[in-house]
């Protein structure tokens, strides 16, 4: 399939138009969440894994803003009609156009009429493919993220299906200056199936008797199937509360570890609701979101209980290093 | 930093409440690295919704560096900030004293809604076992949901679902043992003593009684949610004929 001839181009800046061949397992726009409307019951939903989103908003000269597609574990087959500058992060999904093996997190250059498919998974479970200029759509609440338990945002509030076309906003800066550029090896993140996991006490933590976080630290929970962008159901041992497992609803937030009565914990992700009934044990850091967000079911948890300043310097410095190596782009 | 369990980060405790939470209320936690969560109490009262709304608008138009947004709950509210543009224990300081301005803030007069509801037939497949459980009729339980003014707590679960309280008790009402696959949207539930409405199409696990045509969201409008927390809903029966009618006007 071959783009219209730049000649009877009435547009100067026709949008670049993706096609979904194949949508794959789970495949969303995302951009980096919907603020401002939590106290309506929004969820902030956006990338599982803010921060290779953000490499390859930043790698292509997108502002941090953009949106990308969020490819899970079985990625989709997409067809580009005109050429466009891509990145793909995040999750190694055997990324390949026309038969060739793509270069992760490097900027590539997709020609008019080319072919991205992916395959066996390598590691991680979540891949982000972003274009120069962003993947385009209208603002719903803000942001362009899908959250499809309420239908918010993205291609009207869904998935990717097959027949699906996307476009690619205005690129920001002239689309293939960009290629090449690529996330120094050393500093690309591995994704191993147990992750380090770092926690600061929960509100609630009073809640659950003095050894709770102890036991939640002492060994690793095992991620069960029933997990998904709103949260992980995690498998361990039993975290006992003093009283009740329930609170009078608050506000949660991606990254609290609720304990329903079966003393199981929850960790809650992207999709999460606004407010909850349970009592919250601790708190995902935010500098381990990323690697929480690679795992798959069956994959290993081991947490580690910090305090809440570690918490802050770490979530500061992992900042300053992506900041040092690839500065943000202004809009 | 000796302490790795201590859950309150306020800046200007001394070192003898180091080892424990703040136990006395208002009380700040730390919800992550980007949240703090002021609790005014433990329970659902109108008093403490009303100090947590009242300390919410206070710290939206203290025009703190950094806010981002703050969510009110029944008994709490949730600040949300940039934690690279915002300094925690200033912000913490803020917080302190505008939790001890906050009875005296004054707050805007709550909206009054008037919703109405089909309660009963295809629109409420479990008014009928409301009534059983509290022997009343399935008119009377529809009378008495329908002559409280109830307050809108918060709003969560999904968008623009209300929580709002508390209805009487004779017909409080737990959840059903086993969540409905398909809720439709308009649907008015009980659970306990709250009562709600489905915004959209969604599982749920409240006793429906009923169903509004009244949309709760809409992103077509210039102000795309019905309801806010301090809000007031009355619901006034109608009938199944009237129900369409309006419904058609909706859509």
């Amino acid at each position: 399939m071959q783009g219209l001839p730049q000649s009877v181009s009435i547009m100067p800046h026709k949008q670049p138009t993706i096609h979904v061949v194949r949508p794959g397992l789970f495949t969303t726009i995302q951009d980096l969440g919907r603020f401002g409307y939590q106290r309506f019951g929004v969820s902030v939903s956006g990338a599982m894994d803010p921060w290779a989103l953000t490499v390859g908003n930043r790698l292509l000269g997108n502002p941090d803003r953009a949106a990308g597609l969020e490819v899970t574990i079985q990625g989709p087959e997409l067809l580009f009609e005109e050429a466009l500058s891509i990145a793909i992060t995040g999750a190694d999904l055997n990324p390949t156009s026309n038969g060739a093996a793509l270069p992760m997190w490097t900027v590539v250059r997709m020609p008019a009429g080319s072919r991205l498919e992916f395959g066996l998974r390598r590691q991680g479970t979540r891949a982000y493919l972003t274009v120069a200029g962003g993947i385009d759509g209208p603002l719903m609440l803000g942001s362009r993220s899908t959250h499809a338990r309420s239908g918010l945002g993205g291609l009207t509030g869904r998935a990717l299906r097959k027949w699906d076309r996307l476009n690619a906003g205005p690129a920001r800066v002239a689309d293939n200056t960009c290629v090449g550029r690529t996330l120094p090896e050393a500093q690309r993140p591995r994704y191993p199936s147990t992750a380090r996991i770092r926690v600061i006490p929960g509100p609630q933590a009073d809640r659950f008797t003095d050894d709770a976080l102890e036991i939640l630290a002492s060994q690793p929970y095992r991620l069960a199937s029933e997990s998904d962008r709103m949260g992980y159901r995690l498998q361990g041992l039993a975290l006992p509360h003093r009283t009740s497992a329930d609170i009078v609803s608050d506000a949660v937030s991606a990254g609290n570890i609720q304990v329903p009565a079966d003393r199981q914990p929850i960790l809650l992700m992207a999709d999460c609701q606004t407010t909850g009934g349970y009592a919250k044990l601790a708190t995902m850091i935010a500098a381990d979101r990323a690697l929480a967000a690679q795992l798959s079911p069956g994959d290993r948890l081991s947490f580690v209980v910090v305090t809440h300043e570690t918490a802050s310097t770490l979530l500061r410095s992992v900042h300053a290093e992506l900041d040092r190596l690839l500065p943000p782009h202004r809009a | 930093m000796g302490n790795h369990y201590r859950s309150d980060i306020s800046p200007t405790d001394g070192p003898a409440s180091m080892k424990q939470p703040e136990t006395a209320l208002p009380r700040i936690v730390p919800l992550s690295e980007s949240a703090l969560t002021i609790e005014f109490g433990e329970t659902i009262d109108p008093r403490t919704n009303e100090s947590v709304l009242a300390f919410a608008t206070a710290v939206e138009q203290a025009g703190l560096q950094g806010f981002l947004e703050v969510v009110p709950t029944y008994r709490s509210a949730t600040v949300y900030f940039d934690p690279f543009g915002a300094d925690v224990s200033t912000m913490t300081e803020h917080f302190r004293a505008l939790m001890t301005v906050t009875n005296t803030t004054p707050l805007r007069p709550p909206t009054t809604h008037t919703i109405p509801v089909w309660y009963g037939g295809s629109a409420g497949p479990d008014l009928g076992d409301v009534a059983k459980r509290a022997a009343l009729t399935p008119e009377q339980v529809a009378t008495l949901h329908a002559s409280v003014i109830y307050r809108v707590y918060m709003l969560g679960f999904s968008p623009g679902f209300p929580y709002l309280g508390t209805v009487p008790d004779r017909i409080a009402t737990p959840r059903l043992p086993t969540p409905r696959k398909q809720v439709a949207a308009g649907s008015v539930g009980i659970a306990g003593t709250q009562t709600g409405i489905y915004p959209h199409a969604s599982p749920g696990g409240w006793r429906i009684i009923g169903r509004t045509p009244v949309p709760l969201f809409s992103l077509t409008r210039p102000a795309p949610f019905l309801l806010a927390p301090g809000d007031l809903v009355h619901f006034v029966p109608i009938g199944e004929i009237e129900f369409h009618a309006l419904f058609e006007n909706h859509t």
